[in-house]
């Protein structure tokens, strides 16, 4: 090595400290702590303060309410992404051909997304509203109550995040559209494709790559979603939106359970990261195969 | 050529439809602008849609008589100090990973993706008892510090994206004239980076304008409440105040609509080399 390499070294590494110093500090530190958290039981008001082990992990696996929590995340994250998936591609596709109106149009697809996520939830709070609500007006007054009828709440809630996160998958698929040459159409349309033989024979395969990662990203922002459930419907009605994330969050600031609140942050961090191993594995064999 | 004709006539009014789709779509937002410049005495009656005159009474109710105010200047602080913070250290940080030899470069970039993972609520409990720890509860600098780390991780990774789009002869020939690393750092990569660095700002700076989970956890007075929490503990005395809600909604939305309006280019470039990090 010569001085010069040397002395480029010591800059990086003089360059980096700062940051990794930070995410060591308010990242890795508290990542490991939490573990640490997990196994024992601490309650402050009680003065309780002890290892126990996985006692924490053992109470959640005959706890009714996480395996209700777990399943509502779960069908949250994928009815959720399927949705917007199939809506941002077709919001793409209308785009993509956009001549006049472009950027207006953009910016009417990436208000939604741009909102503070307390903000929609009061959004659709009131659009909720069983007798004032702009929902219930445009299907006929019907006086549905939206977020205090367990069967509704659910889907009310997915719907208010399916809207607020949708242009980020439209906006990803409208960039992979424009950068298609325009001469794969020209051929295809020459050798007498229909337009569903066209979508299913080039765009959609166009698109694919994209798509994984714009659901990869969606489903792991899912499973971290915490704010539109806590403040729309804070988990009610009946623990029906109850995510891992709200009992988390309830565990550990509303019944001071410290450590059993940990336990399913844990659980929480354990899912994103079996998902993100999932999706590099998958990528890894598509890639030895080809 | 005999179909261009027709075509164009066609383009415009499918153009058209695309954009009534989109303003369709963006109707939930609208209708919280019109909820909150509608009379008091107006607001649980549907129909009609529209309001009989326009009114500014819920705004002033919320300028005048909420802790909204106090949470926009928390809030906008908050995300300024946020996005200073995280650009400095990433800025430095993506330098060093895309041109400098560093040791362990490999496990450094797995480290940060796997960073850009975590969950917050997995890490809300242990920061929580770290920030009290250090007498933080209820500071800026608490939010501040807990927001920029997070957003560090994608800070770090677009920048590094960024930096190593640019070609390397500029800084190579002002290095050979003499310039010092920072000099060529400073002067000649820095204003070519811009456009990336303005990105990498603007998403951090959402980021933190929208961020609950950490500012409901670490405030407790409206010392250091931001918008979010203070929207979220919106108080009603004896029914729910829509109107003075919607028009804190919008005050709270408006920062973010105006930069994502105006830094549109900036704000998609930053999503798309964001979303395309392998």
């Amino acid at each position: 090595m010569t001085a010069r390499e040397r002395a480029a070294r010591r800059v990086g590494v003089l360059y980096l400290a700062p940051a990794l110093t930070a995410l060591l500090v308010v990242t890795v530190y508290p990542g490991l702590w939490v573990l640490w958290l997990s196994f024992q039981q601490r309650v402050p008001i009680f003065g309780i303060d002890r290892f126990d082990g996985i006692a924490n992990y053992a109470f959640l696996f005959s706890d009714p309410r996480f395996w209700s929590a777990l399943r509502i995340t779960l069908v949250f994250t994928l009815v959720s992404v399927a949705l917007e998936v199939v809506l941002g591609v077709a919001v793409a596709l209308g785009l993509w051909r956009q001549r006049f109106g472009r950027r207006l149009a953009l910016g009417l697809l990436l208000l939604a997304w741009a909102l503070p996520a307390v903000v929609t939830a009061k959004m659709f709070e009131w659009l909720y509203h069983p007798a004032a609500g702009l929902v219930n007006f445009v299907l006929g007054g019907h006086p549905f109550n939206w977020l205090g009828d367990p069967a509704l709440a659910l889907p009310g809630l997915i719907a208010a995040d399916v809207w607020r996160t949708m242009p980020f998958v439209a906006l990803l698929c409208y960039a992979r559209l424009l950068g298609i040459p325009a001469e794969m159409y020209e051929a295809a349309e020459v050798d007498g494709a229909g337009r569903a033989a066209i979508f299913r024979l080039i765009t959609l395969p166009m698109l694919r790559r994209i798509l994984l990662i714009a659901a990869l990203f969606r489903t792991l922002d899912s499973l971290r979603a915490f704010d539109l459930m806590f403040v729309l419907t804070r988990g009610g009605p009946a623990g029906t939106t109850e995510t891992l994330t709200v009992y988390a969050y309830r565990s550990l600031f509303q019944t001071l359970q410290l450590g059993f609140g940990s336990a399913i942050g844990v659980v929480v961090f354990a899912l994103v990261m079996l998902v993100a191993w999932a999706y590099l594995f998958a990528q890894r064999r598509e890639e030895a195969a080809s | 050529m005999s179909r261009r004709a027709p075509r164009r006539g066609r383009q415009w009014a499918r153009d058209l439809a695309v954009l009534l789709a989109l303003g369709l779509y963006a109707v939930p937002y609208f209708w919280q602008v019109l909820t909150s410049i509608k009379p008091e005495a107006e607001l649980l009656v549907l129909p009609p849609l529209l309001p009989s005159h326009m009114t500014w009474e819920h705004y002033q109710a919320v300028l005048r008589q909420s802790l909204i105010p106090r949470a926009l200047g928390n809030s906008l602080g908050v995300a300024c100090l946020t996005t200073v913070l995280a650009l400095s250290l990433g800025v430095l940080a993506g330098y060093a990973l895309a041109r400098l030899p560093v040791p362990g470069k490999g496990l450094i970039l797995l480290g940060i993706v796997a960073g850009s993972a975590f969950p917050q609520i997995a890490t809300v409990s242990p920061l929580y008892l770290l920030m009290r720890g250090l007498g933080l509860r209820d500071t800026w600098t608490a939010l501040v510090v807990a927001n920029a780390s997070f957003a560090l991780p994608l800070v770090i990774w677009l920048l590094a994206g960024f930096i190593r789009e640019i070609p390397e002869d500029l800084e190579q020939a002002a290095a050979l004239d003499g310039a010092s690393r920072a000099q060529v750092f400073r002067y000649v990569l820095l204003p070519l980076v811009a456009p990336g660095v303005a990105s990498s700002a603007l998403l951090t700076f959402l980021f933190s304008w929208n961020e609950f989970l950490f500012a409901y956890t670490f405030t407790a007075t409206e010392a250091s409440r931001t918008v979010p929490v203070a929207l979220a503990l919106f108080p009603g005395i004896f029914e729910v105040p829509w109107g003075d809600i919607a028009a804190a909604s919008i005050l709270a939305s408006l920062p973010p609509i105006l930069l994502v309006a105006g830094l549109q280019r900036y704000l998609i470039r930053g999503l798309l080399a964001g979303a395309l990090r392998e």
